[in-house]
């Protein structure tokens, strides 16, 4: 280009690009118009993710689960409400180390997950990958990793596929808000950006990376805006109201499928727990916490709706009662499962012999 | 019933801890998520949240008492609509901790147990011992290349299988920054023959996801040195998911690119990295020298269902050999080849090594030391037994290597030696490699700090003793 003005004008034909289209659509109409049996579909899920980290994280305190463990609770309504829109035959879904509710939330046998997370046999992944790899192909859950980012660029590899393959499928990437500084996470938007590639980038901002709050790490705390430089548009989404997530997730979902490129969706949720097991939590007031709690909680914030909508609450009663039972069911089971035999030490470190 | 709520582990680390203070008393009613207590681990106070739901009873261990395990009662709580009864527990003083059950193979409970070194299975190694396949007679040698040989295998491999592109930095409209990829934009377009941004750590992970989503990624990197920022996906991504997945997911990637030292690029640019890889569990390493073994080895990476790091050589690139005319040109991969058979010392190198051990060789015919060059073209897995054998055979051997000696390719052959073929050693086994230092620019300190032929030939006479 020798032109200088015409290099200006070149870069600056902007103004069609839907950064912001996508939020507004969002805004206009922001609540999933879900049908009492969806709802109550949605509402039996989170409970399931949540009761199953309670007991997880009662596991680990006596001492059957080990390393680190990182619990979903508090943020269900990010997984039901993103997932619940995919096609489950087509699309895949990657996330990073916190990603026992994004397995639950496809529906994968709650007994092999918590084997897992207790190191047995009949865990999903033999025993060997631990809370922190797991993976389902069956599902199209491509795990489960545990270096913090690297989802990110997997998923654009994954979503590469599909749109190599012309399967129609697209790739749901999800990583935190400590995960949104690392630079592969902005290779990844830039390449995926260039060739269109479907896939909806989800940042799950829990609000702490670790122990650090995003005001104390993040130069940009609206991390759906950080799409921009990639002209990826960006969605900030309440993430702790599982019809907003729904919605959200729609609007996304068709942009992205209609062939172009990449959404950044920001869910806006809370973690109760510590960052891990060992996590003592004292950069943030239990108060804190506690107002989360009462005041933004997907779970009773779906249980009051149903109320409201005449379901009783003896039924959502026997629904606990079930969910908790069904927990139990998984906990026993992984409790009871033999460990690997010595003999898996060597199985699967090549596919192949040499 | 009653439930017991215990003293938990809030660590990785803990055994026991300081009931701090209790954040609730017995009357109280509780749900799930609600804070009832603050423990002191070893490492810093934790509170302690319930997940049951229900009416606190008795509190069997005071607030402010040390050093409770893990496991132990420490209160007791009634289920919705049922009656604590009012034990006296509290007077028998806290219940102990439950003895861990009894370390049963198989039988579940028993976490951690100990197990017999005996009972693990060997890595998993070929039932049969595999040759390279025998060149028809009659079959044309063509004079070929290195760089062709690659380009052709690629070619080869992606006609073959549609799964098969290749992505990398100038490798489409550049035809390839050292001319490796040239022509195949034209042939398969740019859905196979991808140009990426200046982005190693993104575009190696995104060769990896595609790799797991069930293409045949080949991802070159410009040179290898490169690859340092992208190692992370290398290693953790690419060589980890097949056993950390229980062989449920597979990462068949190849990873190519020129290694080692170039001309006069300086310290960042000149970098052998075979060693580093071949320290990895989960991958496989290739490192050829010529063009039949740059395109065989090249072909059957690309069929390997295990990620694959290919090492190529910037100085090898434009080297003519003669190479078989056949349809499908595969070698096995984990095998070494005698390039030189002789008898008194084994000269094992690989990669550009493999030309010096030549020249070496022949220098040292004229001295009446008749040397066997073990050229190892796998770096992991490893063919031992190619060194072994070799080894029984001279009695002597150097190890020939273009990288630092420290924790070296040749330091895994001298204890390969040492372990396995100590009963056959006449002498040390020597390691011949670069100079420990970041190779430097100018032209007569590079030369210093490189491994030649020379080199290579004072070793072979010192092993035997003929310096």
């Amino acid at each position: 280009m020798t032109d200088g003005s015409n290099a200006t004008e070149s870069r600056s034909g902007s103004e069609d690009m839907p950064l912001r289209s996508l939020q507004n659509a969002h805004e206009e109409s922001p609540r999933y118009d879900a049908s009492d049996d969806e709802l109550l579909a949605f509402y039996r899920q989170m409970l399931l993710i949540r009761r199953f980290e309670e007991k997880a994280g009662q596991l680990y305190g006596l001492g059957l689960i080990g390393g680190f463990c990182h619990l979903y609770i508090g943020q269900e309504a990010v997984a039901i409400g993103l997932q619940s829109a995919l096609d489950k035959d087509k699309d895949s879904v990657i996330t990073g180390y916190r990603d026992h509710g994004h397995m639950l939330a496809y529906g994968i046998d709650p007994n092999v997950i918590m084997a897992e997370l207790t190191g047995r046999q009949a865990g999903i992944s033999k025993g060997k990958g631990g809370s922190m790899h797991m993976f389902s192909t069956e599902h199209k859950f491509y795990g489960g990793h545990g270096i913090v980012g690297a989802q990110v660029a997997l998923g654009g590899g994954l979503a590469l596929a599909h749109q190599y393959r012309e399967d129609g499928g697209i790739c749901l990437a999800y990583f935190g808000d400590g995960a949104a500084n690392q630079g592969q996470v902005y290779e990844t938007f830039n390449m995926a950006s260039l060739w269109k590639l479907p896939i909806v980038f989800v940042v799950e901002n829990n609000q702490y990376a670790m122990g650090t709050s995003t005001a104390r790490s993040s130069a940009e705390t609206e991390f759906y805006k950080r799409g921009t430089a990639f002209r990826i548009p960006g969605m900030d989404v309440n993430g702790m109201d599982v019809l907003e997530v729904r919605n959200a997730a729609e609007i996304a979902l068709a942009h992205v499928r209609g062939g172009n490129g990449p959404v950044l969706m920001e869910l806006n949720t809370y973690r109760y727990r510590g960052h891990s097991m060992s996590d003592p939590a004292k950069y943030r007031t239990r108060d804190e916490v506690q107002d989360q709690r009462e005041h933004n909680d997907p779970i009773e914030k779906a249980k009051k709706e149903l109320v409201e909508r005449g379901r009783s609450e003896d039924d959502l009663k026997a629904i606990d009662k079930e969910i908790r039972a069904r927990v139990a069911e998984a906990a026993d089971f992984a409790e009871n499962s033999p460990e690997p035999d010595a003999g898996e030490l060597y199985t699967d470190v090549l596919v192949g012999s040499y | 019933m009653a439930i017991e709520i215990k003293m938990p582990a809030l660590s990785p680390t803990m055994e026991e801890g300081t009931l701090a203070k209790w954040l609730v008393k017995k009357g109280d009613t509780i749900a799930p998520g609600d804070i009832i207590a603050e423990i002191e681990t070893d490492k810093a106070t934790m509170e302690f949240e319930t997940i049951d739901e229900g009416t606190v009873g008795n509190i069997l261990v005071e607030e402010g008492t040390n050093n409770v395990k893990v496991g132990t009662v420490i209160a007791m709580l009634a289920g919705e609509g049922e009656e604590l009864p009012d034990s006296d527990l509290l007077e028998d003083g806290p219940q102990p901790a439950q003895e861990p059950k009894k370390d049963v193979p198989g039988e579940g409970k028993d976490v951690g147990r100990t197990e017999d070194k005996a009972d693990m299975t060997a890595p998993q190694k070929r039932s049969q011992p595999v040759t390279d396949p025998e060149i028809p007679p009659g079959t044309n040698m063509a004079t070929v290349s290195v760089r062709e040989a690659l380009r052709d295998a690629m070619a080869e491999e992606m006609r073959r299988d549609g799964r098969v592109f290749v992505m990398g930095e100038e490798v489409a409209q550049y035809q390839g920054a050292y001319k490796v990829t040239q022509g195949l934009l034209d042939e398969f377009g740019m859905k196979r023959v991808i140009d990426t941004p200046i982005t190693e750590y993104g575009f190696a992970g995104i060769g990896c996801g595609a790799a797991m989503g069930g293409l045949r990624p080949i991802v070159e990197f410009m040179t290898f040195n490169f690859a340092m920022q992208a190692i992370d996906h290398i290693v953790n991504s690419a060589a980890k998911t097949n056993y950390m997945s229980g062989g449920q997911m597979r990462c068949p990637v190849v990873f190519r690119g020129p290694n080692g030292a170039a001309s006069r690029v300086g310290a960042q640019h000149s970098q052998n990295y075979g060693p580093w890889y071949a320290s990895v569990p989960g991958l496989i390493v290739i490192a050829p020298y010529d063009s039949s073994d740059a395109k065989g080895l090249m072909k059957a990476a690309i069929r390997c269902e295990d990620p694959v790091v290919f090492l190529e050589n910037e100085l090898v690139y434009g080297r003519n050999f003669e190479l078989p005319e056949l349809d499908d040109h595969v070698l096995p991969i984990g095998k070494a080849r005698i390039v030189r058979e002789g008898s008194d010392v084994t000269i094992v190198t690989y990669s550009i090594g493999v030309g010096l051990a030549l020249e070496a060789a022949e220098a040292l015919a004229g001295d009446g030391i008749d040397a066997e060059i073990i050229d190892l073209r796998t770096l992991r897995p490893l063919d031992e037994q190619a060194v072994l054998d070799s080894l029984a055979k001279t009695n002597r051997v150097i190890v020939a290597e273009e990288g630092w000696p420290t924790c070296s390719i040749a330091s895994e052959i001298v204890t390969i030696c040492m372990e396995k073929g100590f009963d056959h050693l006449d002498a040390p086994v020597l390691r011949v490699c670069n100079e420990d230092v970041p190779l430097p620019y100018a032209a007569n300190l590079e030369k210093l700090a490189l491994l030649d032929s020379k080199a290579i030939i004072a070793a072979a006479k010192r092993v035997c003793y003929k310096d």
